[in-house]
């Protein structure tokens, strides 16, 4: 049984140590927020192995809080960004931790903050557009 | 209005039912069928005047949707129009999507089958579900009318209430729901004159957008149900390959994994979970038999299709004479476009759980085309299709790939459920990015050769064309409706069908046959053929010394396309010279498509490094697509068309080499990022056509818009996709 930290929750999951995190999480946890896309590290957590996991604290979109990923969320539906939206946890929690560091961003800032996740729809116009809104929600 | 009139040319089965018999099933009313209540159930019981609509006591209004919701928006645009006619707050409105059923939820323009392709759901949909919705109003106000025995057209309805004015009285739709369902179904209903629409035309919002943002919507590979395994499935080294030995003992002995079987399709690993499901199927050693199998090298392809560039064909178009045209001709030009195969590369993998029932079976997928899935796992098993349960969720994306005619992974989940009936377990069969890349089912590989004439005042007298590619229906259900006299409508259409006038047009096409399973592609023939067309066209231009959207416009006869070159050009301030950037090549080009019944037009302005490499700036569309619904769906079709079409520009090819597919996952068949992302600006046409489709038809003119950019900035013409920038270095 290897412990994790989930959203803040401890769990203890049997899985053999190989195992991606994103496996654990959706397999074993039953966290689907968090998707499988390409399965090599195109985007990043998902090649994480659970024993690198090990008593470590990890967020997923389920249980995502705070202010910036509520300011996110709430531009997202505004701009109607999804459309298939298979990435768009992903896109999230992306665009979370740049306003962790970068209250302001600058499209060039997005650009490079969410190079690494793929959106197949192409909504990358209405991301850009909603972290823009988030953040100005944020700074009030 | 008009009718609605949509000759897709996916409208028709090999059944031979045609577009007018659809159209005469506009809408099925199950009269007396189980969707719709008894007299004398309980209040909590919901009014069902018919398939699509629902209403409960509590005010909910459910709209049902025939058609997968995988992006494009339609459980969104689809419940619009219910909502219209219906007469009810948007809060109200829940959405729910159909069950697989031929009769109840054809596409009216495909015949008897229910699908979604072809950028049809809206177009097929939307006198449907007006009745659908104007339908239950009108049992709604009968049943009000009956209660205070009032006269029905003293009566009206606002968001969701009926009300008589003269006498103040009211009631909701939730609470005359029980009562409505007992009042006969009338024979005819008006609908709306579009002066009236409160709903369409108007900015809805999305109603999956939540859901999409905070992780909570079902995809099919979300789906969990109790006892569940997961199934991955290791399929043939070339495509018709055999399997000719396999040694599973390595296979079983990894954790997890619960069973090994041989299905027809390939060599299944089953189990727990998809982690050991992976281990397990790397650790199968197979030996396959491909002396039957598809050993082709595209290298090979190229030369054999290049080499049939110079071969009659099969005559698609022959208006004139314009072997002798561009004899007379006082300029001739000629030039060849190539075309890679393409992977659909939907962001969510196939995938799709299977579930043996003594009463049949049960599916969850994403699929475009549930009607077909669903005869495919009834013959699998050997049961009727109505025993077959369909749950459509939404799909991670599509474009096409979930449209197949083969029902390929569906018929691999239900043939391994088959094969492990014993483990008394649902099969979630799930497939790998690196299955994905390889697993077939592409945009054909084309060439095309254009050769064409000017006279001596630099008008177009001759243009011959010859095409060479795989025909995607031949061998389908659709081959009857789309295949005419040995050519694929698919692989001619936006050529056979030019926009311009030229007096002398003659088309060709080979055909050639190969064992690499292709199939549509967002927008389907279209991403080759207006590519070449609106290419070749601006190369006309240049060498009569004029302008090209001048060119053009003086050329196209179809008012709609017109519209929307001009609206382009002038919104993209065409004719201004673009601001200059420093170190930098900068360019403008323009092109112009109709596909889809839906006509687009899109100006590329582009800055190219010294290297070659270039960036695109902006995107300027405009679309004419009658009606837009929704138009910030409209707008979101655009964008992500033009993304879409981009991607492939810039990254996208699949190669074979002794018939393995040489690449894998998206290191080496990159997508488009959000740093090589436009801005992009749409206008969309007023109109009050009947709406077309939005799905498909932005892909089409971005390539051509970007590669007559790139020869404004350049000098250089680049034909063939996905563009070579080694080409555009600065000498
Ligand atoms: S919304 Fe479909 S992949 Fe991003």
């Amino acid at each position: 049984m290897i412990p994790i930290i989930v959203s803040g929750t401890p769990r203890s999951v049997d899985a053999t140590p190989d195992t991606p995190l994103l496996w654990v999480l959706r397999d074993n946890l039953g966290l689907t927020g968090t998707k499988f896309g390409c399965g090599m590290a195109q985007c990043g957590a998902c090649m994480t192995p659970v024993s690198a996991a090990a008593g470590q604290k990890i967020t997923t979109i389920e249980g995502a809080q705070g202010k910036a990923v509520k300011a996110l969320q709430d531009a997202w539906v505004k701009l109607d960004v999804p459309q298939c939206g298979y990435c768009q946890s992903g896109q999230i929690m992306s665009a979370a931790a740049l306003l962790a560091d970068n209250p302001q961003p600058t499209d060039a800032d997005i650009d490079t903050a969410l190079d690494g996740n793929l959106c197949r729809c192409a909504t990358y116009q209405r991301i850009r557009a909603a972290v823009h809104q988030a953040a100005s929600t944020m700074r009030g | 209005m008009d009718k609605i009139i949509n000759p897709s040319r996916r409208a028709f089965l090999k059944t031979g039912t045609t577009l007018g018999v659809g159209l005469t099933l506009a809408f099925y009313l199950p009269v007396g069928g189980a969707a719709r209540m008894k007299a004398g159930q309980g209040t909590d019981k919901p009014f069902a005047p018919n398939a699509f609509v629902r209403i409960a006591p509590d005010d909910t209004v459910t709209a049902i949707v025939k058609h997968l919701e995988m992006g494009q928006g339609v459980n969104t645009g689809l419940p619009t129009l219910v909502a219209e006619e219906l007469d009810v707050p948007w809060e109200k409105i829940r959405v729910e999507s159909a069950p697989a059923d031929a009769k109840l939820y054809n596409n009216l323009l495909w015949g008897p089958m229910q699908g979604t392709g072809g950028s049809t759901a809206m177009a097929n949909s939307f006198e449907q579900l007006r009745r659908a919705g104007a339908t239950a109003r009108a049992m709604l106000i009968a049943a009000a009318a009956d209660n205070w025995k009032v006269d029905a057209n003293t009566l009206v309805t606002l968001d969701g209430m009926v009300l008589h004015r003269p006498s103040g009285r009211k009631a909701s739709y939730g609470q005359l729901a029980e009562k409505a369902a007992t009042m006969p179904q009338p024979a005819e209903v008006a609908l709306k004159s579009p002066q009236d629409f409160k709903y369409i035309g108007k900015q809805f919002k999305r109603t999956d957008s939540k859901a999409k943002s905070n992780g909570s919507a079902q995809f099919a590979s979300d789906v969990r149900l109790p006892g569940q395994l997961t199934a991955l499935l290791a399929r043939p080294s070339v495509f018709g390959a055999r399997l000719r030995r396999v040694q599973t003992e390595r296979a079983k002995a990894v954790s997890g994994v619960r069973a090994v079987v041989e299905v027809p399709q390939g060599v299944a690993v089953i189990a727990t979970d998809f982690w050991s499901a992976k281990k397990g199927r790397d650790a199968l050693q197979i030996e396959w038999d491909e002396s039957g199998g598809a050993r082709v090298s595209t290298t090979e392809q190229r030369d054999q299709y290049l080499a049939l560039l110079n071969q009659p064909g099969k005559v698609a178009r022959s208006e004139g004479d314009a072997a002798q045209a561009l004899a007379q001709a006082a300029k001739k030009l000629e030039a060849t476009f190539e075309f890679p195969y393409l992977a659909h590369a939907p962001m969510e993998p196939l995938s799709c759980v299977v579930q043996l029932k003594d009463s049949g079976c049960e599916i969850w997928a994403g699929s475009q085309s549930q009607t077909s899935d669903q005869a495919t796992a009834a013959q699998i098993l050997g049961i009727k299709p109505e025993q077959v349960k369909i749950h459509t969720l939404l799909a991670g994306g599509s474009f096409g790939r979930r449209a197949n005619p083969a029902s390929d992974y569906i018929a691999e989940a239900v043939s391994v459920a088959k094969a492990t009936r014993d483990l008394s377990a649902p099969i979630h069969l799930m497939w790998t990015r690196e299955d994905d890349i390889r697993g077939g089912y592409y945009r054909p590989m084309f060439v095309h050769a254009i050769s064409a004439g000017l006279d001596a005042q630099g008008n177009p007298v001759a243009w011959n064309q010859r095409l060479v590619g795989q025909s995607i229906a031949a061998g389908t259900a659709f081959e009857g409706g789309l295949v005419k006299d040995g050519i694929d409508m698919t692989s001619v259409e936006g050529a056979s069908n030019l926009a311009y006038a030229i007096p002398n047009l003659h088309v060709e096409l080979h055909s050639p046959k190969l064992g690499v399973p292709v199939l549509w592609w967002r927008s389907v023939g279209h991403t080759h053929t207006a590519f070449s067309t609106e290419i070749f066209i601006d190369e006309l231009a240049a060498a009569a010394g004029k302008d090209p959207y001048a060119f053009r416009r003086a050329l196209i006869q179809h008012p709609r396309l017109k519209g929307v070159l001009e609206l382009a050009a002038t919104k993209a301030g065409w004719g201004t010279p673009l601001a200059p950037k420093s170190g930098v090549r900068r360019g403008r080009g323009i092109a112009v498509h109709e596909s889809f019944n839906s006509f687009v037009a899109e100006v590329a302005e582009l800055s190219v490094r010294p290297d070659g490499s270039f960036s695109v700036d902006r995107v300027i569309c405009a679309v004419d697509c009658g009606i837009a619904v929704n138009p910030d769906q409209v707008r979101a079709q655009m964008e992500g068309g033009i993304g879409f079409g981009l991607s492939a520009a810039l990254h996208s090819a699949i190669t074979l080499k002794a018939g393995r597919v040489e690449q894998s996952n998206f290191h080496d068949y990159p997508l488009l990022r959000i740093s090589e992302m436009p801005r992009v600006e749409v206008h969309i046409v007023p109109s009050q056509a009947a709406p077309t489709g939005v799905g498909e038809p932005g892909v089409p003119p971005l390539a051509p818009a970007v590669a007559n950019a790139l020869f404004a900035a350049t000098g250089k013409r680049l034909r063939k996709l996905p563009f070579e920038t080694s080409e555009l270095r600065s000498a």
